[in-house]
């Protein structure tokens, strides 16, 4: 009757159209606005960074695994690392980052989906130890009429020590309220009109974002609005014991990394809980900590910590959350 | 967006679930058909869950359409019954659905016969009492006609001390593709109800519910403008959403109660029929016509003519496509029963069985062979499925065959309906390895003992 074979396989034979290469691409995406809102303020620098990153991140992934190189995940770790960087690093540090994300964070678990911590926070963290002056340099924010004028010293030879480097160096919203008490207005923290890392800037594009991926169903909505619900309550609490010694909410809602961190870092679906309860618990801790390193650690700002301790903890929130079965009878022991 | 839906609509539901594409476009508004009576027809001795039945004919034997032509060898078995008037050509190993080789009656038909029935005859089943209406239901042959063939008469004989409170029947019909219950509704009201008003007497039941998918109005409002004045009888819409029609997850969306972990529905006050069986139980006792036929739809892109065949149990798979008109140059896969859960056949040869809900002809755009990726821990699987296990983590363990350990993690608990393996971004096989691990684990639990 027919000349081709019938094909013997089991149920079920129909696939919803979503795959992980898809969701992917999407997250990639959607952080293109984010990285045109930083290259706002900081002109060519901000695309240049992200070049070198995203070039170290693909290329050791190309390298040690030609596998996974079409699913877009090491695109969006060079990303994510870009912009968590400051637009004036130099490129051969943000190629290292790049490098150093995908080397150790991720192929070294043994490549996608069995990394354990969140591979551009891993790369930031080799960064922050390794070059923690080129790391905590922030050039001042501009606009478009800046667009070719390079920051910081994004040209300056591996190992070379000082030269070059700009004079021109600004603080970041949370290092003026650390030491120096000086708030910064709420509507350029939201505009992202502040100096800071590439993706420390613009919250409303990061927002848009994290809505658009909600809708999709592509990320899992209830880590950002745990995080972001943790931070605003306590934040809230210790501001009304002590308006003078703490900001209010808002302040830190919108400044540093928290928004890029919560709706970009914290969701990466590899290093975050499966169940539902699992994700509330992951989001509430991620808030804790941060408020905990901002207001009483010794640094401005403590997203990325604060997530690279809730990854580590992902493994044994997920087995101490199996969800409630069917039918589930008290067990009588 | 999905969840704005559920708050939209209201009809009820159990949580999670998936969504597939329903394709029931194909053959739903097509009236059931007769097909015409083929030359041979092949009975295996094995249609049902439990023990097969004993043949009680030999090679040469004349028989007549609804005559016994096996025995039932046990409670749990039901005896078969000839699909057509004609000749016992031999007891034989044939193909079977399942892949296997398997005992069969194979019976030539008589070109001569008129094909009426043995013996047709009015039943007056009202005097009978429920132990022999029964014993009644299980000499017709009867299994549940949605799939899984669990032979009736057992589904209603309440365990001692326990009692039916709730009769549902499951006309949901949830597998894409098919419409097999949907056209049966809309044309065979009466024996629908028919069936229910003799099992509603068996059970005691205070109340029936037929559960139907609210992508079927018209056999809502069908059934909802013909139910009998004397019958406490009541039709509820429900989401359209796969596996609605697993008979945990309809008790559940129609009177929000669960069957305990490990137990059966009766532990829950219910007893759940397929309504295409309640067709064919109005039927027995109306015609005293045995289950010697059923309605299957023959569907999918890779059918030349889609269609609802009322066929007789045993017609080959050839036969049935090439009443259809054959199946077009790019089928690549021919499924008994639905998408979700069918089973792929490769042997023209195989026969519709009492179980058989529809023939799905898929070509090669819907089984595009996809890549396996690693999970990713997207939780996609643990929000789909309907029990509410943790896929994700039964699939690591089952990649690495630590099948001891996915115990703790409720595997038995499956109901084996492909949502996660549905879907899975990384198109990991999940239920395909849950199957795999039950076998091993019952397997194991088998030898111990």
């Amino acid at each position: 009757m027919k000349t081709q074979p019938l094909l013997l396989s089991t149920s079920p034979f129909l696939k919803d159209a979503t795959s992980t290469p898809f969701i992917m691409w999407q997250v990639v995406f959607t952080l293109v606005p984010v990285v045109l809102a930083a290259t706002y303020y900081f002109g060519i620098s901000a695309l240049l960074v992200t070049g070198a990153c995203v070039a170290g991140a693909i290329l050791t992934e190309w390298v040690f695994t030609q596998r996974t190189i079409r699913d877009g995940s090491a695109m969006i770790t060079g990303i994510l690392l870009a912009l968590t960087l400051p637009p004036g690093i130099p490129l051969w540090m943000a190629f290292v980052g790049g490098v150093a994300s995908i080397g150790l964070g991720k192929l070294i678990f043994g490549g996608i989906g069995y990394n354990v911590f969140n591979p551009a926070l891993v790369g930031r963290a080799f960064l922050q130890a390794a070059f923690p002056v080129s790391l905590t340099t922030w050039s001042p924010q501009g606009n478009f009429s800046g667009f070719w004028e390079v920051r910081g010293a994004n040209f300056a030879l591996p190992f070379m020590t000082s030269t070059g480097i700009d004079a021109t160096t600004a603080a970041t919203p949370l290092a003026m309220m650390k030491w120096g008490n000086q708030p910064t207005g709420m509507m350029e923290l939201f505009l992202g009109n502040t100096a800071g890392s590439l993706g420390e800037t613009c919250a409303v594009v990061i927002l848009m974002g994290g809505l658009y991926l909600a809708v999709r169903n592509l990320f899992n909505w209830r880590i950002p609005v745990s995080i972001f619900a943790t931070v605003f309550i306590l934040a809230s609490v210790l501001h009304l014991l002590n308006p003078e010694a703490f900001p209010p909410a808002i302040f830190h809602l919108l400044s540093g990394g928290l928004v890029l961190g919560a709706v970009f870092m914290a969701t990466d679906m590899v290093t975050s809980p499966v169940t539902p309860l699992g994700c509330w618990i992951f989001g509430i801790g991620i808030g804790i900590l941060v408020i905990v390193i901002r207001e009483f650690g010794g640094l401005p700002e403590g997203v990325m910590y604060s997530i690279l301790l809730m990854n580590a903890a992902t493994p044994i929130i997920n087995r101490l959350t199996q969800p409630r079965i069917y039918g589930a009878v008290k067990e009588t022991q | 967006m999905t969840a704005l839906l559920h708050f939209l609509n209201p009809a009820k539901t159990f949580k999670h679930g998936i969504h597939p594409s329903e394709y029931k476009d194909f053959t739903k508004d097509l009236p059931i058909e007769r097909m015409p009576f083929v030359d041979e027809y092949v009975l295996p001795l094995s249609q049902h869950l439990g023990a097969p039945s004993k043949p009680i004919v030999k090679a040469g034997d004349k028989v007549f359409r609804g005559q016994p032509v096996a025995e039932a060898s046990g409670f749990v078995s039901v005896p078969l019954h000839a699909s057509v008037t004609g000749t016992i050509k031999g007891i034989e190993l044939r193909h079977h659905p399942t892949g296997k080789m398997v005992e069969s009656i194979v019976i030539e038909r008589d070109p001569f016969s008129p094909q009426t029935l043995y013996n047709e005859k009015q039943l007056d089943w009202e005097h009978l009492s429920p132990p022999e209406l029964v014993q009644f239901i299980q000499s017709g042959g009867f299994v549940g006609l949605g799939g899984a063939a669990f032979p009736t008469h057992v589904k209603l004989t309440p365990p001692k001390g326990k009692t039916a409170k709730f009769f549902i029947v499951n006309a949901a019909e949830c597998e894409p593709f098919l419409t097999t219950d949907h056209r049966l509704m809309l044309e065979q009201t009466d024996s629908i109800y028919l069936g229910i008003r003799v099992c509603m007497k068996i059970l005691g039941a205070e109340k029936t519910y037929i559960g139907v998918e609210t992508n079927k109005p018209d056999a809502i409002s069908r059934l909802q403008a013909t139910v009998p004045s004397d019958l406490n009888c009541e039709v509820v819409p429900v989401q359209t959403k796969y596996p609605q029609g697993a008979e945990k997850m309809l008790i559940t969306a129609v009177l929000n109660r669960e069957v305990p972990s490990g137990k059966l529905p009766i532990d829950a006050e219910v007893v759940v029929n397929n309504v295409g069986t309640m067709a064919g139980i109005g039927d027995l006792v109306r015609f005293n016509q045995p289950l010697i036929e059923r309605v299957v739809t023959v569907t999918g892109p890779g059918i030349h003519r889609p269609a609802n065949l009322t066929v007789p149990i045993g017609t080959k798979l050839s036969d049935l496509l090439a009443y259809c008109g054959g199946i077009t140059d790019d089928t690549r896969q021919i499924l008994f029963g639905g998408p979700m859960m069918g089973a792929p056949q490769v042997f023209l040869d195989v026969p519709v069985m009492k179980g058989t809900s529809g023939v799905v002809c898929l070509t090669e755009e819907l089984i595009r062979p996809r890549h396996e990726y690693a999970c990713i821990h997207c939780s996609r699987c643990v929000e789909a499925c309907p029990v509410f296990l943790n896929p994700s983590r039964l699939g690591q363990l089952a990649r690495v065959k630590r099948y001891e350990e996915m115990i703790n993690y409720h595997l038995m608990d499956c109901v084996e309906c492909g949502s996660c393996s549905y879907v899975c971004p990384s198109n990991i096989p999940l239920v395909q390895r849950f199957r795999v691990a039950k076998g091993m684990i019952r397997e194991k639990q088998a030898r111990k003992q």
